[in-house]
């Protein structure tokens, strides 16, 4: 009753708005506001909304943009609930960011039950785009899909054939390990074996011993946050390193290197879909980015940064708060920002664009408190993620 | 828990007339009324959440304020029953009702299984049995394949209810969830003033000689141990219904944790106690959610202040105020 | 060669070392809850809380005051435990004439209040600890490469609990405390201070915390929740070697410590849960613990 009554004020207010009249938007930043993944989205996330409006000049074009923000503490039923009062409540239009992968697939369902639009910039899970595919979702920045093509493809190809996989035992951690598992093997990579641990772990000399004994080549973190980096320092710790096994961080982000230090994470390959020191647009939007958090961006607020700019031009183009016509307008304009440069939304939602190969500097190269990536290699977006055809969206291959 | 000051305190549940008292017929007629018309005034899903952590509560209270059991496992039956309604709705296609049914049978015996290891131990070791067996039931839940691990169990539907009423609707779900909940309550209430309360209250209070006296002392811990479950699993099914979702937080320790701390704050082995606990502690979660880790500060100073200065709860005092079992 | 099911002889016994590594901080906490617990009978649900806190006070110590790894062993166990006893003296000793169960809300309401303050000021990301430079580096074993630090660990592990075992069991102090347990009112008459006593095992207990906290540290990050999902294995442990038993704790700490290091190569999914497992059927068969006293 209700989701039909805010579905019939929209396209009532869609046929007198028109795009002379303003149009009120709500964006409701939902994610890790205290948890582990604070620091890479939090507040931060909710600044790069902000600045994306601010940039945008949403107000002189006649949209009245409000943000609001809550913490998930990564938790699907908090999330949950908190996307449904929004939508049913609160009168919010489009959730943003919504980081691991338990609330990311919680929350778009619920959009799409709701009928709004859900911007994922956080998340990994490749199956927000693939087997869980909504027709109201659009994911940004990376998934589990494109980490693999990135790191897993480099480290194979460079002579790192045999794989051994320390796993966070929950979707998350099962999906990377899946995923790296088909490209290792897709280039002539052998997986001898992998182990669960129980997440979030405090201590991994167990299993890092279990990899060691396995003899494999490469070490596969398919873990996240606070698992990688103390995965990786029990490994130096351990001696895996200087024992010639080379260890491959899935998904590693600025912040995890900068906890970790240079000293410690030297050499480390990485993918990425965003590095602050890219190019002139990035330095500059990083700039002032740190002037408000003291961090540069992490490539999830640059997601989050991004995936707003996207919104709003769609919105200014359909001149109301209508969904469904701004996600179709979405979809069909091309992407292009400072941070992601020139890109496209496929129609399952994935949104294509190039992704990084990079390596952690020594402390010698490093200059600087956050000089700490330098490329190796560009992907291509049509490489890094998965084509829609093996993705298995059922609404995306329907027609 | 059968300490000295307890049964000094515990003025609830003393009066020996099984019918319901003049008084408690008022409140619950217009605790009834304020329920009918609070999904007009808030939320009605928040109101839905309150409702089902005051069952939770009350059940967690027959066996703690009534039996004189800690348990600190409670989370495992509301868990499990979420989880297998879930299912049942989801994979099944089962209406609400079966849903709901099927979750608060699971529950039922779950608690008979753990229950009847459970009561051979006393006090510490009761409580310590109890959470033993909810952490294998956590454990379970994360590594099964139905209950999708991290994951949880998303979009659950809400079948049509006997598969007539389509229940999609908040405020018509609500009246349903009302319907549930009061009636648990109503009925746990029923339980502990039959002649089987007055047994566990004898029990709960000497033990020895509730032995002597020739009651099967083990049966009746047995069966108020397998009811506690079955009205938490009852509320934990409710639940998964009203959020379309269950998930790891329900069978984890601090939802254990949680339910003791409302029904302490309420007032053990009070009947409205643990409703008023309930109300506060949920309350407090969702509108003050903002403040982050302040919320843990929050409960924990609530704990402190309460095991210090009121251990017989809000009702508690308040019963002793007006020289009235409340 | 033989081979132990798939595992070759020498991983095992790497894992083995690994275990009773991790034992040693079981052994360690639950020598303080074990020892808070038979002389105060007070269920120290703030333990895990009081442990995050002697990693912290290190972190702090470092960071703000320059003081390095070795003074902070010792500095931060008796600030944590000072601050223990002011804890036990405002909080804790009203509640030594009721039952059990309101100690273990109030501390249980103490750690919520402990880690939601360090949440607040210090987010849950983690703080980096370095390994003092001494200890850096590591022996090859052999079968096994293991770092100096964790050797350490074991070490002082060991010491620690054995010089509390010998303190409690063997001296005239401990005679004292496990006389005044027995029977305060006796032992107050031959001039003893009891409450006063009794206040200083609550620190002495709160240290130990502390002390596994510092030796945690540089091994894993220091983290506003690092006890709080320890303190109910812990818990467990003190409950398997019988509640209140000095020597069943520390014992009971190693054994867990290896029975989960071989969970972790057998089925390491179930090597959160083992103990728990363990916890259920020592308590079904011999519910007073493995080394309590029958009651």
């Amino acid at each position: 009753m209700i989701k039909r009554i805010a579905l019939s004020t929209a396209a009532v207010s869609a046929l007198v708005a028109g795009p002379a009249l303003a149009t009120d938007i709500t964006l409701g930043v939902l994610n890790d506001q205290s948890g582990i993944y604070a620091d890479l989205s939090g507040q931060g996330s909710v600044v790069a909304a902000q600045m994306a409006v601010a940039d945008f000049d949403a107000a002189g074009k006649g949209i009245n943009v409000e943000i609001i923000s809550a913490d998930h503490q990564n938790k699907p039923d908090i999330a949950s609930n908190i996307a449904r009062q929004w939508y049913d409540q609160d009168g919010v239009d489009a959730i943003l960011d919504v980081p691991t992968s338990s609330t990311a697939l919680a929350v778009a369902d619920v959009t799409a039950e709701f009928g709004k639009v859900f911007i994922n910039s956080g998340a990994a899970t490749s199956d927000l785009t693939r087997a869980n595919c909504q027709p109201t979702t659009i994911h940004w920045t990376y998934d589990t899909a494109a980490l693999a093509n990135g790191t897993g493809k480099a480290v194979t190809e460079s002579g790192g054939d045999t794989w051994f996989f320390l796993t966070a035992d929950y979707a998350f951690g099962h999906a990377l390990e899946r995923d790296t598992t088909a490209v290792v093997e897709a280039n002539g990579g052998e997986v001898l074996g992998s182990v669960a641990h129980p997440f979030p772990g405090t201590d991994f000399s167990s299993f890092l011993l279990q990899a060691q004994a396995s003899g494999a080549k490469v070490i596969g973190l398919a873990n996240a946050g606070a698992d990688t980096v103390n995965s990786i320092k029990q490994a130096a710790e351990f001696g895996i390193v200087q024992g010639g096994q080379k260890l491959a961080g899935l998904l590693l982000f600025i912040n995890n290197v900068h906890s970790l230090g240079a000293e410690t994470a030297q050499g480390l390959q990485m993918t990425t879909a965003f590095y602050w020191d890219k190019n002139d647009d990035t330095r500059a939007f990083s700039e002032r980015f740190k002037a408000e958090m003291g961090s540069p961006p992490s490539m999830v607020q640059a997601g989050v940064y991004a995936g707003t700019l996207h919104y709003l031009k769609a919105v200014e183009a359909v001149g109301s708060d209508d969904a469904t016509a701004i996600v179709a307008s979405m979809k069909e304009m091309k992407t292009d920002d400072p941070l992601f440069g020139e890109g496209y939304i496929r129609k399952d939602g994935r949104v294509i664009h190039d992704m990084y190969l990079m390596e952690v500097k020594s402390p010698e190269e490093s200059t600087g408190e956050w000089d700490l990536l330098k490329e190796v290699a560009t992907i291509s977006g049509e490489d890094a993620f998965l084509p829609m055809e093996d993705g298995g969206c059922a609404f995306a291959l329907a027609d | 828990m059968s300490t000295n000051e307890n049964t000094n305190t515990a003025t609830p549940a003393m009066n020996r007339s099984v019918g319901m008292p003049g008084h408690m017929k008022i409140i619950f007629v217009v605790l009834l009324a304020v329920l009918i018309a609070l999904p007009f005034m808030v939320y009605p899903v928040f109101a839905m959440k309150v409702m089902c952590f005051a069952l939770f509560a009350c059940a967690f209270n027959l066996l703690l304020g009534f039996g004189g059991l800690l348990s600190f496992g409670h989370a495992a039956y509301f868990g499990m029953a979420s989880y297998v309604c879930a299912h049942a709705a989801k994979v099944w296609g089962l209406t609400p009702e079966l849903a709901i049914l099927a979750g608060t049978v699971t529950a039922a015996l779950l608690g008979l299984l753990i229950g009847s290891l459970a009561i051979r131990r006393q006090g510490i070791y009761f409580a310590m049995v109890t959470l033993a067996f909810a952490q294998m039931v956590y454990f379970f839940a994360l590594q099964a394949e139905f209950t999708g691990g991290e994951d949880g169990i998303q979009t659950v539907p809400r079948n049509d209810l006997l598969g007539l009423f389509p229940m999609g609707d908040d405020i018509v779900f609500y009246f349903f969830v009302l319907f549930v909940t009061f009636g648990g309550i109503l009925f746990i209430y029923r339980i502990t003033h039959s002649p089987f309360g007055q047994v566990l209250k004898a029990i709960r209070e000497n033990e020895p000689r509730a032995i002597s006296l020739g009651y099967h002392v083990n049966r009746y811990k047995l069966t108020v141990f397998v009811l506690s479950a079955t009205f938490a699993g009852l509320a934990g099914a409710t639940k998964s219904q009203v959020f379309h979702l269950a998930s790891l937080t329900d069978v984890h320790w601090s939802m254990s944790g949680e339910v003791v701390l409302m029904t302490l704050l309420g007032g053990m082995g009070t009947v409205l106690g643990p409703i008023v606990g309930a109300v506060i502690v949920v309350t407090m979660q969702n509108y003050l959610a903002y403040l982050g880790a302040w919320v843990t500060v929050i409960q924990g100073c609530i704990f402190v202040i309460g095991v210090l200065m009121f251990r017989e709860g809000i009702i508690g005092v308040l019963s002793k105020i007006f020289k009235k079992p409340l | 060669m033989f081979e132990l099911l798939g595992i070759p002889p020498q991983v095992l016994l790497g894992q083995l070392l690994i275990g009773l590594i991790n034992g040693s901080f079981y052994a360690v906490l639950s020598l303080g809850l074990a020892v808070i617990f038979g002389l105060l009978n007070i269920i120290n649900f703030a333990h895990g809380a009081q442990y995050m806190m002697g990693a912290f006070v290190a972190w702090m110590l470092l960071n703000y005051g320059g003081i390095g790894y070795w003074p902070a062993l010792l500095l931060a166990p008796v600030i944590v435990g000072i601050i223990g006893i002011a804890l036990e003296r405002v909080l804790i000793a009203r509640l030594y004439k009721l039952d059990h169960l309101y100690g273990l809300l109030l501390t249980f309401g103490l750690a919520l209040i402990i880690q939601g303050l360090f949440r607040n000021y210090y987010g849950v990301s983690g703080l980096p600890y370095q390994i003092p430079s001494a200890l850096q580096g590591g022996q090859n074993l052999g079968f096994m490469f293991l770092p100096n630090y964790r050797g350490w660990v074991i070490v002082a592990s060991v010491i620690v609990c054995f010089g509390t075992w010998f303190m409690i069991e063997k001296t005239r102090l401990g005679a004292n405390l496990r006389a005044a347990t027995e029977n305060p009112e006796l032992v107050g008459a031959f001039g003893i201070n009891v409450p006063r006593m009794i206040t200083l095992t609550y620190g002495f207990g709160v240290a130990l915390a502390a002390f596994a906290g510092v030796l945690a540290a540089p091994i894993y990050s220091v983290n506003p929740n690092m006890g709080a999902d320890l303190i109910i294995v812990v818990f467990a442990v003190v409950v398997i070697g019988g509640m209140g038993s000095i020597m069943g704790s520390i014992l009971t700490g190693f054994g867990l410590g290896v029975i989960e290091g071989l969970t972790r190569v057998f089925y390491p999914e179930g090597s959160a849960v083992v103990i728990f497992v363990i916890m259920a059927i020592v308590l079904m068969i011999k519910p007073e613990g493995l080394f309590g006293k029958s009651a």
